[in-house]
């Protein structure tokens, strides 16, 4: 048994009549506090690659080939692709910044549904709840902000946009409103009725897309009109993809932050999320704690979906999302439900998404791999003790500060 | 079984939570382990069992030197833990719950052989007086057949020094002893028993020698005929400790709290509080007695919103009481909830957020949405420092306290309100003499005020020194009201027991 299951019993330090001694945490301890929390991340992060190292060694031909006769050229080889593949990742997400910024917006475009989604799933967690929907909650918000992005002629950009935009939101919390109410009153899990809700909701926009209203004219398939030049979100540098997309998804990372640690509601929230019997003892109405939470997580991953389509695709079509809805529950967990944790896990799975490309071009090693090493980091994020294990981080629950709490009336 | 502990040292990070520990029980003996929370009993006894490796000393058996890896070399050397909460599995019965781990099989293809291992347990409780049904399914038992079955399940492992880790916190005052019964008969087999406890009287009552743990050193040992209440108290806190609580004479004014006839369904939708009536007025404390599990929770739930009432009716201040807690607590009532953890308190919050649980929402700390911050830290420091909680910042996750300072921390949430009522719920369950004694303080000052206060307790010292009028409750009904100075604790054990006061005091056996 584990020191982190068995909390030591120690000694109480403090004396009769002593005040409770001051905060002793420095500012320079506030931030070791933060970067302990960035060990496992990080450990993980790099256990990933050096695993993809070991995965792209062994399904290189010319390694394969010249292992049996001359294994130090074998290895070198097989050194020379993990170089060529992580170089190709770099060049393809970061490259020269200051030469070509190409990139570095590449990454950021891709990261930009990431951090709704992201965002949608860490709202749940802390509310206690698993919201694998986001994925659902996307095309519904997609397909919102579709209809009010080709339905309205003649408005100017600062009302169009706008109302496109609120119109992902209401299609993702309209989407996330559905399991919340079904749990709230029905006690019916989360899990099972919003995995069950994203097949609907790709089914809903295939059928929808088939419709004249939304229907690109001449077209047999299901794709959408295009989104008017009014409702779409303008780029952010002339020459990239990259759009204001962007700025609202670190706007609504600021918002969720607030929301979550600064307003009542957010305290509800988490209350309900840590324990919901001591939340309902001090007066809070979990079910209605419930709804909200999803209907706001929704909102997000609708967001999601609603920037894709009016800055990036810029139509909508089936299949639009490659899965972001499921990357978010990874990118949640590796940045630890919170908004600026899920903010950067967001970029390094950009990063991951917008290099994979350029690898595959330069070096042959498929995109796939990208998706092992999102794997293994999930993997490792899910079972710390495993990281820890590994690189024998011992669990320090107990400091020496936090033993001047234990005991008392000395 | 001579067991010996010599100079066992165990630290973590920053802590030595056993230091120097010499511990010697000698065959046949009841060595009873006192001490506060946090003194070092659990993490002792957890070296003993194999959860810990010490850092120095040894442990002994019989003279030779031991080392326990994990619990199953601890048990196969004989030793026994009862833990406080109990390790059954519910659905299972008796015999099954016994045998699981060293199942005794028959035939070729393993078939459990209950009938041997029953046979075995039969005899076993025969011999000790552990009267249980070895068909018996443990969720159909009460709490005191529940440790026979653990008590029974170490001798099925042949164990000869049984730790007992709080035996009796769970116990009506009858089936402590015939805990102690058990005891004594098995001590006289040679068994030896470490008796781990804060509780004063058993200790004088049941223990040959005492050993007293602070701040991970022995203090003392010394035996029951040489030391006090008052002596033990002292050892175990380090100084001076007030036992008996010191209040004037309750000056009762109006009902605050009535109940007429309130029925109260529980979770498997059974009458678990059945036509109740009660009445507390302001100025006063009126203590509920009873054995855990005799609709005391449910009738808290009741009066604090938690749960709907079937029928009857609760007026608070002369007003229907609110269905919603967050009414009740707005009409002046304060609770403490009978499980703090569970209920009283969000672990994963700061100290500043739990002192807000219930009033987060309200001026200064809130206005619309948004929570602000300072005012929470101030009001969160200025409870601290008049609630004497020890914790270095208001910022500190509520966890990382100790029970006392935890159950500090909803005192002096719930008390620094203007109240008119307080429902304390074993306000001072599984603290220690000097939490205990501030706690009862606090609630005392409460009443002087002139709040009224409900006190639910299993505890009859504290339901004795604390109430100014005593109701037993018993299988969902209140079956009598006394004056402090009519009830002893016999009587008010055999009212806990269920003994009808108008038939005069004879038990009646419980059927949980």
């Amino acid at each position: 048994m584990s020191i982190e299951t068995l909390p030591p019993d120690p000694p109480p330090v403090t004396h009769a009549g002593e005040a409770p001694p001051p905060d002793r945490r420095g500012i320079g301890a506030v931030m070791l506090g933060g970067a302990r929390q960035l060990v496992v991340p990080i450990l993980s992060l790099v256990t990933a690659l050096v695993i993809g190292a070991i995965v792209i060694i062994l399904s290189d031909p010319e390694f394969i080939a010249k292992v049996g006769s001359d294994p130090g050229a074998a290895l070198a080889a097989g050194f020379g692709s993990v170089g060529g593949a992580y170089g190709g990742l770099l060049q393809g997400s970061i490259g020269n910044p200051f030469r070509d910024i190409g990139p570095v917006t590449e990454t950021l475009l891709r990261a930009t549904p990431l951090i709704f989604a992201g965002l949608a799933v860490a709202l749940g967690f802390r509310a206690g709840l698993f919201n694998i929907g986001a994925e659902g909650q996307i095309y519904i918000g997609a397909l919102f902000a579709t209809a009010v992005g080709i339905g309205f002629t003649d408005l100017p950009l600062l009302v169009h946009l706008p109302l496109a935009v609120a119109a992902g939101f209401l299609g993702g919390a309209v989407w996330g409103f559905v399991p919340g109410i079904l749990k709230a009153r029905t006690g019916a899990h989360e899990v099972i009725t919003t995995i069950m809700l994203n097949y609907v909701s790709y089914l809903i926009v295939d059928l929808a897309l088939r419709q004249v209203f939304f229907q690109l004219p001449g077209r047999d398939d299901p794709i959408s009109k295009n989104i008017l030049p009014s409702a779409t979100l303008p780029r952010l540098l002339p020459d990239e993809r990259l759009h204001w997309g962007l700025i609202i998804a670190l706007l609504a990372a600021v918002a969720v932050w607030w929301l979550l640690f600064r307003s009542t509601k957010g305290f509800e929230f988490r209350a309900v999320g840590l324990n919901p019997s001591a939340a309902r003892y001090a007066g809070m109405n979990i079910s209605r704690t419930v709804v909200l939470t999803m209907m706001i997580s929704g909102g997000l991953a609708g967001l999601a979906g609603a920037s894709e389509i009016l800055g990036t695709n810029l139509r909508l079509t089936p299949n639009f999302s490659p899965n972001w809805g499921f990357d978010a529950i990874a990118i949640a967990l590796l940045g630890a439900s919170r908004p600026v944790g899920v903010v950067f896990s967001a970029i390094l799975f950009g990063a991951l998404r917008a290099g994979a490309a350029p690898m595959q071009v330069q070096t042959g090693i498929p995109v796939d791999l990208v998706v092992v090493i999102q794997g293994l980091v999930i993997i490792f994020i899910a079972a710390p003790a495993l990281v820890r294990a590994m690189y024998r981080i011992r669990v320090a629950r107990t400091t020496g500060t936090e033993t001047f709490s234990k005991g008392w009336g000395a | 079984m001579k067991l010996e502990l010599k100079g066992i040292t165990k630290r973590f990070p920053g802590v030595v939570a056993n230091e120097g520990i010499d511990l010697t029980v000698m065959p046949g003996e009841i060595h009873a382990l006192l001490g506060e929370n946090g003194a070092g009993k659990s993490t002792l006894m957890n070296v003993l069992y194999g959860l810990y490796q010490p850092d120095e000393g040894e442990v002994l058996i019989n003279d030779i030197r031991v080392q326990f890896s994990d619990p199953g070399d601890a048990i196969a050397a004989g030793i026994g833990m009862v833990h406080q909460h109990f390790m059954l599995i519910p659905v299972f019965t008796v015999t099954e719950n016994i045998m699981l781990g060293v199942e005794s099989t028959s035939g070729p293809l393993l078939t459990l052989d209950r009938d041997a291992a029953k046979h075995r347990i039969v005899a076993l409780s025969e011999e000790h007086g552990l009267r249980v049904d070895p068909d018996a399914y443990i969720e159909d038992l009460p709490v005191g057949v529940r440790q026979r079955v653990e008590i029974l399940k170490t001798l099925y492992r042949h164990s000869n020094l049984l730790v007992l880790d709080e035996p009796t916190a769970v116990l009506t005052p009858q089936e402590i002893e015939d805990l102690f019964e058990v005891m004594r008969s098995l001590v006289k087999t040679g068994t030896s028993i470490i008796f781990i406890t804060h509780k004063l009287n058993e200790v004088r009552e049941i223990a040959d020698r005492i050993t007293v743990l602070r701040r991970g050193k022995v203090v003392g040992t010394t035996t029951a005929d040489e030391s006090d209440e008052s002596e033990l108290a002292r050892m175990m806190v380090g100084r001076p400790v007030q036992l008996e609580v010191t209040k004037g004479v309750a000056k009762a004014g109006d009902d605050v709290l009535t109940m007429r006839g309130v029925t109260v369904l529980d979770d498997r939708l059974q009458v678990a509080v059945n036509e109740v009536d009660l009445s507390v007025r302001a100025g006063e404390i009126v203590a509920v007695a009873g054995v855990h599990g005799n609709g005391q929770t449910e009738l808290v739930e009741a009066i604090t919103g938690l749960r709907k009432i079937q029928s009857g009716a609760i007026e608070i201040g002369g007003a229907p009481a609110p269905g919603d807690p967050r009414h009740v607590y707005a009409a002046g009532v304060g609770h403490v909830p009978e499980d703090r953890l569970e209920d009283g308190l969000v672990v994963g919050f700061t100290v500043a957020e739990n002192m807000i649980l219930n009033s987060y929402y309200l001026e200064p700390f809130a206005s619309g949405l948004a929570i602000h911050q300072e005012p929470v830290r101030k009001v969160a420091e200025d409870l601290m420092r008049e609630y004497d909680v020890r914790t270095p910042s208001a910022l500190n996750d509520i966890g990382n306290l100790s029970g006392g300072n935890q159950q500090k921390v909803i005192v002096a949430r719930e008390f620094s309100r203007p109240l008119k009522l307080l429902v304390a719920a074993q306000p001072t369950r599984g603290l220690d003499v000097g939490s205990i004694e501030y706690i009862h303080k606090r609630i005392v000052a409460k009443r002087d005020e002139g709040t009224a206060v409900l006190l639910v307790s299993t505890e009859l010292e504290e339901v004795l020194s604390l109430g100014d009028r005593i109701a037993v409750m018993f299988q969902g009904r209140i079956v009598d009201i006394l004056d402090p100075s009519e009830a002893t604790p016999e009587r008010l054990g055999l009212l806990m027991g269920g003994a009808h006061p108008e038939e005069g005091l004879t038990p009646v056996e419980t059927t949980a």
